[in-house]
């Protein structure tokens, strides 16, 4: 693929930027800080899948537009900074699409992506399980052989959007665990979230909302021709994704707009501009770090280390704007006031734990660091 | 969004093939043990063209662009060379050259102060020049745009030092400015800017280098029966390290890759290049932490070569602005810019 010219990119961004700047002015949506993850409006998916910008990636004999990863990234980061709400495609068009694209067959291709890319379908991730976090060698849910596919049986958990989605990709035991191989015999499922024995389960957060869920596979069937990929691959399936998951701009601009807005108030004064401009350079600097993964992964280049990298550092970022704010300002967070600012600096506060959980825990991370620089 | 490692027209290739060269010789010559000035290693450097880069040729420099005199300046940093060459190639040098006058053999030095041409002379004082006992000539740049070379024997030096006893010496000169040309009024803050890019890029190559460092040490030293490394704790602060080094590195290449796609004076670059000063000085306190932990109290004695590195660090960060300047300069934009322009504000520095 050919590296997009410089003016196409920066007239994408403008269309993008004067699409968002019309859906404010129109009351399309309200800014959010994590409304990648929170902010499920399947209505402004839609909008934004009739100028195409869901499933830019997906080829478009496929129903997508055909651009590179680095459209994409032009696109999500405009949204996110933004504070659009972006949850209910934002894991079909992230990881779904790709891994359909890598390892699925033409038949689920031509199922699923066009439907992807007109926002019309929505996805979730079956991985963590109550006992199996960041040990995920460790799931227990069981794939059993049975006439023309296999009964999964067990139970996932934090899968956003489960009870709004239309499907979710399952990671689940196809063969018996031999201790000396964990990372044997797994592998992914599609299964339709309206699939006989499926019951999911909201989980009301701290935040009072209840994006994640669990969801209860009760003997429910899955026809060959819904495996994803190998049978018993699903590890390097799994794992080959996730340098684009721990790279992108979600992993330090969750609190961008909370940053934004922070700017209409403080930082005048020597002492808050200092704080300010130390968050602020630290933005810019994990900006360049996201853009170079993006190129590297565009080009097919392992880039696990850095994504893990970004991943650390965006992660802590998005918290440290929610403490230098609550430093700064003289205000008390609080979901119902009538102040944008006290509502957002409320979301974030809320939100915060997360960052540095979700999506590999930043423990793990510094792991894979570690390891990757000959510790371990 | 521009390729991470395209520079200015200069490919992948010449930059690698500029790295090696500064890498050959450094890695001959540099002796960070020795004290002051290393007259040698200059003229080793000199002798294989790499003390001039990114200046025209026309004026006795070496030609090629800032990006390939900003990986210089990175290798030099890494090799903690005793040589002002990043302030002489991408300072004091361009400063020079700006003004339409040619470099001399050695290294030319420069800083800031108050300057004035009173006639015929040039009058006025640097604080803190980076080797100005050294220098071959010392260039001071006038509130009215004039530049002078000035042979450092016709000015007062009163030496000093940083933390890793780099001269750093008061200047004061009051002397016919005999060889002088002229710069326009943005000078003054393009030569800020080179002088946060420079240091910039001495941390980043320095943190890569204690990175190493820390690595190896953490691999072969052992306690409780095994190498520290394998306990986690150890690990953790060494990814954190890790973390730090990749942020300062990719802050040095976007703001070169900023500063060569938009030119010093656009307010891009002025963003780009605060913050990665900004980034690199929080990169280096972090690093000289976690680095001298790592190391115990060997890291602390003279013998052990870690504080040739780390006393750098901590004089780096500060040295040309540290976080408290620049970290203001970008809270002024960001308040300017305000809610709805804060976003394009970062995206546009690159």
């Amino acid at each position: 693929m050919t590296a997009p010219a410089r003016a196409d990119l920066a007239e994408l961004r403008t269309d993008v930027r004067s699409f968002l700047a019309a859906e404010l002015a129109a009351g399309g949506f309200v800014p959010r800080c994590d409304n990648w993850l929170a902010g499920w409006d399947e209505a402004f998916s839609g909008r934004l899948a009739e100028r195409g910008w869901v499933g830019l990636t997906i080829p478009v004999e496929y129903g997508g537009r055909g651009r590179g990863a680095v459209e994409r990234f032009v696109v999500t980061e405009e949204l996110l900074a933004a504070g659009a709400p972006v949850a209910a495609h934002w894991i079909a068009d992230r990881q779904i699409a790709p891994s359909l694209l890598r390892y699925g067959t033409e038949e689920q291709r031509r199922r699923y992506l066009p439907e992807i890319a007109a926002g019309r379908c929505f996805f979730g991730i079956g991985m963590s399980e109550p006992d199996s976090g960041s040990d995920l060698a460790s799931v227990r849910t069981r794939a059993m052989r049975v006439d023309g596919g296999w009964r999964l049986e067990g139970t996932k958990v934090w899968t956003s959007g489960a009870h709004r989605a239309h499907a979710f990709f399952v990671l689940a035991r196809s063969a018996p665990l031999d201790a000396a191989h964990r990372h044997d015999g797994l592998s992914q499922f599609l299964v339709p979230l309206d699939s006989p024995g499926v019951e999911v389960r909201p989980i009301r957060l701290l935040t009072g909302e209840a994006h994640f869920n669990q969801v209860i596979l009760d003997g429910v069937f899955v026809p060959d021709a819904m495996v994803l990929g190998e049978v018993g691959a699903g590890w390097a399936q799994v794992t080959s994704e996730l340098a684009f998951e721990r790279s992108g701009p979600e992993r330090f601009l969750s609190t961008f707009p909370l940053l934004a807005l922070l700017t209409t108030v403080v930082g005048r004064e020597v002492e808050d501009g200092r704080a300010l401009g130390g968050l602020l350079a630290r933005l810019w600097s994990l900006r360049q770090m996201s853009m170079r993964v993006a190129g590297v992964l565009a080009a097919g280049g392992d880039a696990d280390l850095p994504a893990a990298v970004v991943k650390e550092l965006g992660t802590r970022f998005e918290g440290e704007v929610v403490e230098v704010a609550t430093r700064l300002l003289d205000l008390e967070p609080d979901p119902g006031a009538n102040g944008e600012l006290a509502r957002m600096l409320a979301q974030a506060t809320l939100h915060a734990p997360g960052f540095t959980i979700r999506g590999g825990t930043n423990e793990i991370l510094r792991g894979v660091i570690a390891r990757g620089v000959g510790l371990r | 969004m521009t390729a991470p490692d395209s520079g200015g027209g200069v490919s992948a290739e010449e930059l690698a093939a500029v790295e090696a060269a500064v890498d050959d010789v450094l890695g001959d010559r540099s002796d960070p043990a020795g004290e002051g000035y290393d007259a040698g290693l200059w003229s080793a450097l000199a002798g294989a063209g790499l003390t001039a880069v990114g200046l025209p040729e026309a004026r006795a420099g070496s030609g090629g662009s800032l990006t390939a005199a900003v990986r210089i300046a990175v290798r030099a940093g890494a090799f903690a060379a005793r040589v002002p060459l990043a302030d002489s190639s991408l300072v004091a040098g361009w400063l020079l050259t700006a003004a339409g006058l040619d470099l001399p053999a050695g290294p030319v030095t420069t800083g800031t102060g108050s300057v004035r041409s009173d006639g015929g002379r040039i009058v006025g004082s640097l604080t803190r020049v980076p080797y100005a006992r050294d220098a071959d000539r010392l260039v001071v740049l006038a509130d009215d745009g004039r530049v002078a070379c000035l042979d450092p024997a016709s000015c007062t030096v009163t030496p000093g030092r940083n933390l890793a006893d780099e001269p750093r010496d008061e200047v004061a000169f009051d002397a016919p400015a005999a060889e002088s040309g002229h710069v326009d009024p943005a000078a003054a803050q393009e030569l800020r800017l080179r002088g946060a890019l420079a240091r910039s890029a001495q941390i980043a190559g320095s943190v890569s280098r204690v990175q190493q460092m820390v690595v190896t040490y953490a691999q072969q030293r052992e306690q409780f029966g095994r190498p520290i490394g394998r306990f986690q704790a150890v690990q953790h602060h060494t990814a954190t390290l890790v973390c730090e080094v990749a942020a300062a590195s990719a802050a040095v290449d976007g703001a070169t890759a900023t500063w060569q796609a938009h030119g010093p004076t656009s307010p891009r670059t002025f963003f780009a290049v605060a913050a990665a000063k900004v980034r690199t000085a929080q990169a280096a306190g972090l690093v000289a932490a976690i680095a001298h932990q790592v190391h115990g109290a060997i890291g602390m004695t003279d013998e052990h070569p870690l504080h040739s590195w780390t006393t750098r660090l901590w004089s780096w960060r500060t040295e040309w602005g540290g976080e408290a300047i620049w970290s203001q300069h970008l809270a002024e934009r960001a308040t300017a810019a305000g809610r709805e322009h804060l976003w394009a504000l970062v995206e546009s520095a690159s």
